[in-house]
């Protein structure tokens, strides 16, 4: 999302490099293409993981305009179930494991060194590695499109024996590709840790890092515990299909069941996986633009860990119909709505946060604060589907698409934003087109509010989710969400006009680009030099 | 203080029960259950919309008061340790008198008493079967709405894609235990009027209860993702008094002995022409197409099917037993021989197939009473 | 002083690298120990309503007489396998902790020998933690030549400890194919497709 021409390194710093940890980089090494593929650089390789989930956040919008295109009216107008299926499913992988996870990647390669004052992540050719996995998994997963039996068609969640014994014979590839994008998550996982334990600035202790650092530590735990399950269960969904066994399959003595509970174990954390980082990025916007320290820093980082901790506790709250037993209903449902009372805590931090502040509203600030009133929307949703009597009657509904939709879009999708255009003057040394930023913020909040509040409707009035056509009663919420789709969908065009007119040119940014900015990144100039913090710079270990 | 507030949800949620219960919201439905669970919905509605008004209010209000372009100067205090303690207990009471009503209705959803009447529901891609336990009744029950409807060629009915050929038929102020499971992927059976969602998992028996307290047609889909016609699989329950359900049991015995005489006789190809199109239009045409031109690879297209036209026996076994791991379920015990017969001739005769066999319904029987 | 520290950053990357590997495996580890460990939390808890898949001993306690549970027995096909399954006794009103006995019926319909076995599935779940099956047809494969015929006895128990509020047990046998079908069978549903 950021420049296409790489901020160039000064002389100085050129001739600084020596005995630095990213002694890997050459100047004048490759040029053009291949610079890009062999680059090891942390800010050049976000800007990668950047671009690559743009794409991917356009293709998936693709796949869900053509979604919401079917259902603007009852009947089959334009595509056939098939096909239907095969969109929903891909717009759900690609938007969760190519634009969601790939940008929170970015983000992090960008400014994790920058705000621990690190000069480059621990394992820089790793890291490229790590990143061209992508484009290899994404390339193949969408490839199953023009495969024979089309691509996979059994939703983003794939439950078997529908993805196994009656799955179409592209699955094997879409086992394939998760694998490689699950290798790239751990290998990018294993980087972050690395970096953040190991070469924070002199004088950083961890309870001085930023929230963005702390959450994405966090974050990167929780990736290392569960993306090995998810590894482990599409293996076993390729031996039932490709060799026989029978894991999930009843007739030899499996439990179709068993891959529900193996998924939701991988599944809810990858959940928190794509908002943790983002209440990061929000605990860093707010304070800024409130120009007033964040409230409540220590109970902060607590909430995060106990978010992700508990997130381990929960998975069968996405199984209350499948026939638990009573104590294990109960159970989930009391361990769900524990997760509300962190969540609680952060909502309230960034609220008392604006209190008595000083307050602008420059676009960064826009997001951040949509991000807290509309996922806050989203969290009530998720405590009345906690509710497991009550879930009988929301499982598998428009209600629980309404719910996961407002805190990914407004809410994961919002903050990637809100971190773009806060960090755009940093990377490329101009601030957004302050007009054209707020058209694209009212135009998607109207758009996404549009789109997925009255799903709720739909879902308690029983439209059951991924079905290409649907009784009558539900046709008019079915027409405002597809035209707030639409809306949200164009109106993502400006986001891309904002970010090529900022790497273009612009209002210069100096080096502390926003008055209230207090993390190191503020103390490079803008736009930042190739390579930074070779000599580990002055910290203060006051600030939070 | 507390008294106080909890009459106002009471109220706001005895209003909602008038203003909401339309179709934005989640039905009242005719079970003790589908009650209960609507209370609990509204009540926790109206908490989340209590808190949502107190929390934004806060947020909107600090950020008009507070904007620096009137003159804010920013604070400089970042924590206090009391306040925190008071908004984590908060939540924590709040979640506690949520959960209580919320166990309560689940233990209601778990009463395991004895039922007067069990239903085995099964489901298949894509219809379901009931059959009453001990009363050998047992029948498929298909989307009625016509493909012309689905592609906008006719105009649609009022309960376009929630209207079958034959509904569940259960009786009213009775307690009925539904089992559910599948032939082939997991399906979720679910009318919203009744508060009964419960998946249906290939090779596993899950149960689930009803008592319906109203007479009336209640209508529900399939609520889990099963492949291609995952929208085309409705659920109607038709509810009745129990002595009409005690009449319609006794007829729906009748009209399956009715349903299976002539097996002895000889049909004419004609004859089995006309039925098998009724029961392939029903059936067969939503896989393999209303002109036999299937959707390959998943559905093989049966007009000029050459395996199944050069080996009668090959065709019958298909559709008789099914195909395993794949969509073609077996049929043996979802439709009579006759039926069979008539279906497997429409076969072997429509869309040019022409073989001009009529395979007789007596075969049939004989293969499947082998026994 | 600066390059010390880059020394020990550099040591603490390989420290920290070797034990989130570490980590890694044994998340993948637990992966696949997750398996065996359901079946296990299974057996303890009556999760999913399986049974034991081999024979038990009868415990030996005396029937309940002022308890009766239905116990229901269903037996259903599946696509693919030409063979039938009948339970002579659909209903039996059982006092707890009695062992009762009820008779199946195999038969292969089809032209073609073929191998099958009956997977069970009870309901409640939490019933199958006491029911006790003494012999079974269930614990093996059956092997069945065209047109022939089986019986087999099915012995059980329900014990004592079966909850009060469990009035009624379902137990359903579905049979599954366990040899692969006939070749032709699968080809010509290929071969149908572009026929």
């Amino acid at each position: 999302m950021a420049s296409h021409l790489p901020p160039r390194p000064t002389a100085q710093q050129s001739q600084a490099e020596a005995g630095g940890m990213a002694s890997d980089e050459h100047h004048h090494g490759p040029r053009g293409l291949m610079r890009w593929l062999l680059t090891t650089n942390h800010k050049e390789i976000g800007t990668l993981y950047l671009i690559f989930s743009l794409s991917m956040f356009f293709i998936g919008g693709i796949f869900a305009m053509v979604v919401r295109a079917e259902l603007f009216q009852p009947g089959l107008q334009l595509v056939q179930p098939e096909f239907f299926n095969q969109m929903t499913t891909m717009h759900g992988l690609i938007m969760v494991f190519g634009a969601v996870m790939p940008a929170f990647v970015g983000l992090a390669n960008w400014m994790v060194p920058l705000q621990i004052g690190a000069p480059d992540m621990a394992l820089p050719r790793l890291n490229n590695f790590s990143f061209w996995l992508l484009p290899v998994a994404f390339a193949l997963l969408l490839s199953t499109l023009v495969m024979p039996g089309g691509a996979p068609n059994f939703g983003w969640t794939f439950y078997a024996p529908l993805s196994t014994t009656y799955a179409p014979p592209s699955t094997t590839f879409f086992i394939f590709s998760l694998h490689l994008a699950g290798i790239s998550s751990i290998l990018g996982a294993i980087n972050i840790i690395a970096t953040i334990l190991n070469l924070r600035t002199p004088g950083m202790r961890m309870m001085d890092m930023s929230l963005f650092v702390w959450t994405w530590l966090i974050t990167a735990f929780l990736l290392i515990a569960v993306m090995p399950v998810l590894a482990g269960v599409i293996t076993m969904m390729l031996l039932d299909i490709n060799f026989g066994t029978s894991f999930f399959n009843a007739a030899g003595g499996g439990d179709p069941v068993l891959f529900q509970h193996l998924f939701w174990f991988f599944g809810h954390p990858e959940v928190y996986i794509m908002i943790l980082p983002a209440f990061g990025i929000v605990s860093v916007i707010i304070p800024t633009f409130a120009r007033k320290r964040l409230f409540g820093y220590a109970s902060m980082v607590y909430a995060t860990a106990s978010i992700a901790i508990l997130s381990f506790l929960v998975w069968a709250h996405h199984m209350f119909v499948v026939g638990l037993p009573l104590v294990a209903e109960l159970f989930f449902m009391y361990s769900t709505m524990l997760i509300a009372v962190p969540t609680g805590v952060k909502v309230f931090n960034w609220i008392t946060t604006l209190f008595r502040g000083s307050l602008t509203f420059e676009p960064p600030m826009l997001f951040a604060l949509a991000f807290v009133v509309l996922f806050t929307i989203g969290g009530f949703s998720g405590l009345m589907l906690a509710i497991s009597p009550a879930d009988f009657q929301y499982h598998d509904t428009y209600f629980v698409v309404a719910h996961f939709h407002y805190v990914l879009v407004p809410g994961a999708v919002f903050a990637i934003m809100a971190g773009v255009y806060y960090w755009l003057p940093k990377w490329t040394g101009h601030y957004p087109h302050t007009r054209l930023s707020q058209w694209h913020f009212w135009l998607s909040v109207i758009g996404v509010n549009l789109t997925f509040f009255p799903m709720h409707f739909a879902g308690l009035a029983g439209m059951p989710r991924r079905i290409p056509d649907y009784a009558l009663q539900f046709a008019d919420f079915n027409m405002i969400t597809s035209i707030g789709a639409f809306m949200f969908g164009i109106s993502q065009l400006l986001f891309v006009a904002v970010v090529v007119l900022c790497v273009r040119g612009g209002e210069k940014a100096p080096a502390k680009a926003w008055d209230g900015a207090e993390d190191l990144e503020w103390t490079i100039p803008s736009p930042a030099p190739l390579h930074t913090f070779e000599t580990p710079p002055h910290f203060e270990p006051h600030r939070h | 203080m507390r008294l106080v507030w909890t009459a106002g949800l009471v109220a706001c949620s005895g209003l909602s029960e008038s203003v909401l219960a339309n179709g934005w919201n989640m039905p009242v439905g005719v079970t003790d259950v589908s009650r209960e669970i609507h209370s609990l919905h509204m009540t926790i509605f109206w908490i989340c919309v209590v808190i949502g008004v107190v929390v934004f209010g806060a947020m909107f209000y600090s950020l008009f008061r507070y904007r620096r372009s009137r003159g804010a100067k920013a604070a400089n205090f970042h924590e206090h340790t009391t306040v925190e303690v008071i908004w984590t207990l908060i939540p924590i009471l709040i979640l506690v008198a949520m959960a209580i009503p919320a166990t309560a209705t689940l233990k209601t959803m778990y009463d395991a008493s004895e039922a007067d009447l069990d239903v085995m529901v099964t489901g298949q891609q894509w219809r379901w079967r009931y059959s009453y336990l001990g009363e050998d009744v047992a029948f498929t029950s298909n989307l009625a709405t016509s493909r012309s409807q689905v592609s906008g060629e006719s105009a649609k009915d009022e309960n376009y894609l929630l209207e079958v050929d034959e509904p569940l038929v259960l009786p009213v102020d009775r307690k009925v235990r539904l089992l559910m499971t599948s032939d082939d992927v997991i399906h979720s059976w679910w009318v919203p009027d009744l508060a009964v969602k419960q998946d249906a998992v290939p090779g596993f028996v899950n149960e689930n209860w009803v008592r319906i307290n109203e007479p009336g047609i209640y209508r529900g889909q399939c609520a889990e993702l099963c492949g291609r016609d995952h929208a085309f699989m409705p659920v109607v329950v038709k509810a009745v008094e129990p002595e009409r359900f005690d009449d319609w049991l006794a007829e729906r015995k009748e009209t399956a002995s009715q349903a299976a005489l002539g097996v002895d006789r000889e049909w004419e190809l004609d004859e089995l022409m006309e039925r098998g199109e009724q029961v392939y239009g029903t059936i067969c045409a939503s896989c393999h197409q209303p002109d036999g031109s299937g959707s390959p690879p998943a559905f093989p297209a049966l007009a000029g099917n050459q395996a199944i036209l050069e080996d009668p026996d090959y065709h019958i076994d298909t559709v008789v037993n099914g195909v395993s791991g794949s969509a073609m379920p077996a049929f043996r015990s979802t439709l009579n021989a006759v039926e069979l017969a008539a279906v497997i001739t429409y076969e072997r005769n429509a869309w040019g197939n022409e073989t001009g066999e009529a395979i007789q319904p007596a075969d049939i029987a004989e293969l499947l009473d082998a026994q | 002083m600066a390059r010390q520290g880059i020394q020990d950053a550099r040591k603490g990357v390989r420290r920290t690298v070797a034990r989130t590997l570490v980590a890694l495996a044994g998340m993948f580890v637990f992966a696949f120990a997750l398996v065996p460990l359901y079946d296990v939390f299974c057996q303890v808890t009556g999760l999913n309503g399986k049974t034991s898949n081999q024979a038990q001993a009868l415990a030996h306690e005396g029937a309940d007489q002022d308890r009766v549970v239905t116990m229901q027995i269903i037996t259903r096909g599946s696509p693919g396998l030409p063979w039938s399954l009948e339970a002579h006794t659909r209903q039996i009103r059982v006092h707890p902790g009695q062992s009762a006995e009820v008779h199946f019926t195999f038969e292969n319909l089809g032209d073609e020998a073929s191998v099958a076995r009956a997977v069970p599935s009870v309901s409640p779940s939490e019933a199958s933690l006491h029911l006790r099956k003494l012999a079974c047809f269930c614990f093996q494969n059956q092997r069945l030549a065209s047109g022939e015929r089986f019986e087999a006895p099915l012995v059980f128990q329900l014990t004592r400890d079966l909850p009060d509020d469990i009035k009624t047990v379902t137990l359903v046998y579905t049979l599954y194919r366990q040899d692969a079908a006939p070749s032709r069978k699968s080809g010509t549903q290929a071969r149908g497709g572009d026929a």
